[in-house]
Parts: C-alpha cells; structure tokens; sequence
C-alpha cells in the first residue's frame, strides 16, 4: 500500500483529495487528509458578512461533509514536514510517511506583523475582514457607525485575492449610500499598489469606478505601524493618516508549518515549478493553491484550475511518466462593484485582464472588464458552485487554461 | 516592444521603463536608469540591487519584508535608498519586472 498525504483541507486540499480518490484504487494507494480545523470557511463570502448581506451560517460548513469516503482524515495540527525522511510530524509527535505529498496548506493573515495593529484598538476601531471573527465585529460596528473617516489599508504583497479590497471598498459606498450617511464618510483607499490595480487595463478600469464613487486611492503606501493614540496609521516615508475606521488586510504568511519545516522563503510560500506544480527542490512533493509561490493571484479560481493540472501530473509521477501537463497561472475573479453590479477578470502569467465577453466569444453571458448586474449574479451563484461543484472536484463549465476566445487585446 | 539606448546599447523597456528582458542589464546601465531617477548609484545601492537581481532570476518574488530580512538594509533605509516608491525604483534599476505585477 502507497500512501498520498495532504496537507491542508482547504480549497485546494479538498478538491485534490475528491478527484485522486476517485481516480486511485483503493488497495493500492491510501488518501490521507490532515487539516487542524474541522469548519470549512468559504472565504469570498466573508466579504459581505460586514454589510449584513451574508450571515454566519452562510460562509461555514464541517469539512467532514467535502470529503469523499475512503480518505484518512486526521484532524490535527501539522508541526513540519521532514522531506528527506518522506515523512510529515504531527504536534503530538506521530509520524506519517508519503511515497507522495501535497502542501495546500494556504496562507493567512498575521496582524501581529504591524507594530501597534493589534494593540487597544484592534477590534474597536480597527478590523479585518479576512477572518469570520474580524467580519462579524466589523459587521456589529458598522450597524452603529455614524461616520467619519474610514481608511482601507493593504499591510503588504501578495495577498490573497487581491480584488477583495476594492470590493469592500465597493460594497461600503453602497452600504453607507443605503443607510443614508454617505455623505458623512470619507473613504480612502490606501495600498502600496501604485494604483488601484497591478495590470494596466483592469486598472484603468478600476481606478475609474473608484473615482466615480468618490473613493480617494492612496497609491505607494507601506503601512510601518499603527499610532493608538492619535488613531492614525503611519507608513515607512512617515505619512501619517487619521481614521476613524480602518479596515485593514494584514500582511499575508503561509503556514508557520512551512517554517519550521525549512522549505518555505520568507513569507513561507514553497518555492514551486510554475508550470508542473512540483516542488522546486523535492520530487515527490507538490504544492497548491495558496500555499505555492506561483507568480499569480492567490484564489480560489487558481486552486481549482490547477487541481486539474496537479491531478494529470501525479497519475504521470505515479505512472513514472514525465510530467506533461502545463499551468498557465489562470484565474478568474468576479468583482463585486455594488449596486448590484459586477465586473469580471480572467488572466493568466503572461496575459493581463483584457476587455471582452467570457466563456462564450461574442455572447458571454459574463462581459470582462465590463461593469454589469450579469457579473454580479456570477458572483452569488459561485457560491453555490463552490459548495457544490468545485470543493467535489466536478467539472465546471470553464476549462482550467485560459483560452483567448471573446477577447479583445486592442480594444 | 519600446527600446532604449543606455550606454551605447538598445534593451527592451516596457511602457514604464521597466526591461523586459533582465539579462541585457549591466551596471553601467543601473547608473544610467538611476540618473534617470535622480540617484547617485553607491555600493549600498548595488547591494540592493544585487540581492533583488538575485531572488528575482531564481523565479522569487520580491516584497518589502522580504528586502528588510535580507540583512542589508531595513525598510527605512530602502526608503532613504531609493525615495518615494523604494522597491519599484529598485527593481527598475535592477532590470527586472515590476514587484507584484503578478497580483
Ligand atoms: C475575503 C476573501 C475573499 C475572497 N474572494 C475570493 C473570490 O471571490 N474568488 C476566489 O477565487 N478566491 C477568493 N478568495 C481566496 C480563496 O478563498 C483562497 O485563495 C482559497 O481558499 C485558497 O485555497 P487553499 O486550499 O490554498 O487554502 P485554504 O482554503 O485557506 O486552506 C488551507 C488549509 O490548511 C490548513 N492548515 C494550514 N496550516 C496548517 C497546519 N500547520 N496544520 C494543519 N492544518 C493547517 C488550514 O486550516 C486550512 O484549512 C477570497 C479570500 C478572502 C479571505
């Protein structure tokens, strides 16, 4: 008997465990699954927590009911992974040993990075809203906020889903234009981005509806520390700025597992081949989703077209056959705009967002870079297909490279 | 695809200035694109830049944290280093892609 571990049963975790089962026999290869939390998050849906779109109950549900039967699943913390042994060590010191490994274990925020973040006025005045508890703390403070200055800080690079921000941007003009206070609330948008957006066409686009929406961006900012008393934030070149909101995004770490397993860089991402998903420096080890340095988003939509990528790969490992299948990096993200409309990117490594209609040349029904209420009900429908089709493993109705049909570079 | 001339030699630049292709940079360029920007490259400045190339032509990303744990220089004295936007106009002048333009 051969054994397959994965590590972490998040997105990525999850989807890779449904597709190897059902392609492996089960007495020949043993699935072993270990995460050390038993509550599966859907993270884009933490995002419309704090407007009281999205309750709690709709963004969690158990792990247990995303596994497929016929999978290991040990609920633990993972202390490190000893590669040159083929084993992983779990916090209460067993031992597990791989013939093959794959790291998905993702990446999280670490607000105790900033100096004075999380001091007195963490969760006061100050939240986050990539964890369920940031979000329904910031949800209960904005039911009785009356206005002021609200700032919307990125710590650093990368992090995941890089959309998100601007959303809550978004999605709070509309909340506050709605509860009738906008005109009391300053929002500004304040990343080291040197704009809205990293790729130029998404950008222009994106710095456009900010600035319709009377959303100020403040570009080249790296936050060095939050002043409690005076309420502000300061940045490395020492401007300083005032708030009396500020949501922030903390700097984004992967696992501390990865750390102490020494096979991580400085923001504990795994150096990882790009294009066969294979760890850079350890044959039998593959990495996905988040957890990999791969030089595309951190989403969701890349766990998932990869998994299809990694799956073929290691039925090649497995088979000692060369590893044939190539990523492109793509990812496909919905942007929330507000009011009920949406926007739409779809981008690989080397191609940036372009303007078009998206699957269908032509047709869409999706329209990229375009502002439309069709994107908008691409966004709440993929939650059913997220719960439904991709944590599974199933097929979407979207192949896993990206394809240049009903783009428009010169548009 | 925009070229430009640096000490007597064409490199491929993109919209920003950026090169596209690192391995046309030399040192002598460095100082060029740096004058450009309005810095006297000195050997603290070529030890930034040297370190960045480095990470970066091993398919690496480059982020702020990643320079202040390099043990080099810490992020306040990047910022002296290279004004404004540190880590964009180092990456610059070390001949490779913007930071982060993968997000
Ligand atoms: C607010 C927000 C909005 C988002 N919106 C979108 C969107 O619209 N579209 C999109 O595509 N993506 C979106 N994302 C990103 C998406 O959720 C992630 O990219 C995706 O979940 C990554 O999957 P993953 O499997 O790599 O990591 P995760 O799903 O985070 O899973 C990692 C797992 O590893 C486990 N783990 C880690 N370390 C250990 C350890 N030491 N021991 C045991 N277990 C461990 C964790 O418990 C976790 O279950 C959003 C994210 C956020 C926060």
């Amino acid at each position: 008997m051969k054994n397959i571990v994965i590590l972490g049963g998040g997105t990525a975790g999850t989807i890779m465990a449904n597709k190897l089962r059902q392609a492996l026999e089960k007495d020949e290869w043993n699935i072993v699954l270990i995460d050390k939390e038993k509550t599966h998050y859907y993270q884009p849906g933490l995002l419309f927590i704090p407007f009281d779109i999205y309750k709690k109950q709709d963004v969690i549900k158990p792990k247990m009911n995303f596994f497929p039967s016929g999978v290991d699943v040990i609920f633990s913390e993972i202390e490190r992974i000893e590669p040159d042994m083929n084993q992983v060590v779990l916090v209460d010191d067993k031992h597990i040993k791989y013939d093959i490994l794959i790291i998905a274990s993702g990446t999280s925020i670490r607000p105790e990075q900033t100096p004075g973040l999380m001091d007195n006025l963490w969760y006061n005045k100050i939240f986050d809203f990539y964890s369920l508890e940031g979000a329904l703390a910031l949800r209960d403070f904005l039911r009785k906020w009356e206005g002021g200055t609200m700032l919307i800080n990125i710590v650093d690079l990368p992090y995941k889903c890089p959309v998100a921000p601007l959303e809550f941007a978004f999605l709070a003009d509309e909340y506050f234009t709605k509860k009738g206070i906008r005109d009391k609330v300053k929002i500004k948008y304040v990343t080291p981005l040197s704009g809205a957006f990293t790729k130029p066409r998404a950008n222009k686009m994106l710095s456009g509806l900010l600035e319709e929406k009377n959303i100020e961006i403040i570009p080249d900012y790296y936050i060095e520390r939050v002043d409690n008393e005076h309420s502000s934030i300061v940045s490395y070149d020492n401007r300083e700025l005032n708030f009396d909101l500020l949501a922030i995004v903390p700097l984004n770490m992967g696992s501390d597992m990865i750390e102490r397993s020494g096979i991580g860089d400085d923001l504990n991402y795994v150096p990882t081949n790009k294009s066969t998903l294979q760890s850079e420096k350890f044959e039998n080890i593959f990495v996905i989703g988040d957890a990999a340095n791969l030089p595309t988003s951190k989403a969701g939509s890349v766990a998932h077209f990869a998994s299809d990528i990694l799956f073929e790969n290691i039925l090649s490992f497995i088979e000692n056959r060369p590893l044939k299948a190539h990523f492109d990096g793509h990812a496909n993200c919905y942007i929330e705009t507000g009011f009920g409309k949406g926007s739409l990117i779809d981008f690989n490594y080397d191609t940036e967002p372009l303007p078009g209609t998206f699957p269908l040349p032509g047709i869409g029904p999706f329209g990229l870079l375009k502002n439309t209420k069709m994107n908008h009900y691409g966004k709440i429908m993929f939650r059913w297909m997220y719960w439904h089709l991709l944590l599974p493993g199933k097929e979407l109705p979207i192949e896993p490279l990206m394809s240049m049909a009903g783009k428009c570079e010169k548009c | 695809m925009a070229t430009k001339v640096y000490v007597n030699k064409e490199v491929n630049v993109n919209d920003e200035g950026f090169l596209t292709d690192p391995s046309q940079w030399s040192v002598d360029i460095a100082r060029e694109i740096a004058k450009e920007e309005g810095i006297l490259l000195t050997p603290k400045h070529l030890e930034v830049i040297n370190y960045i190339r480095e990470r970066v032509l091993k398919g690496e990303t480059i982020s702020m944290r990643s320079i202040n744990k390099s043990g080099i220089v810490n992020v306040k004295e990047l910022y002296e280093l290279f004004p404004n936007t540190p880590l964009k106009l180092a990456c610059k002048i070390a001949g490779v892609s913007k930071p982060a333009s993968c997000v």
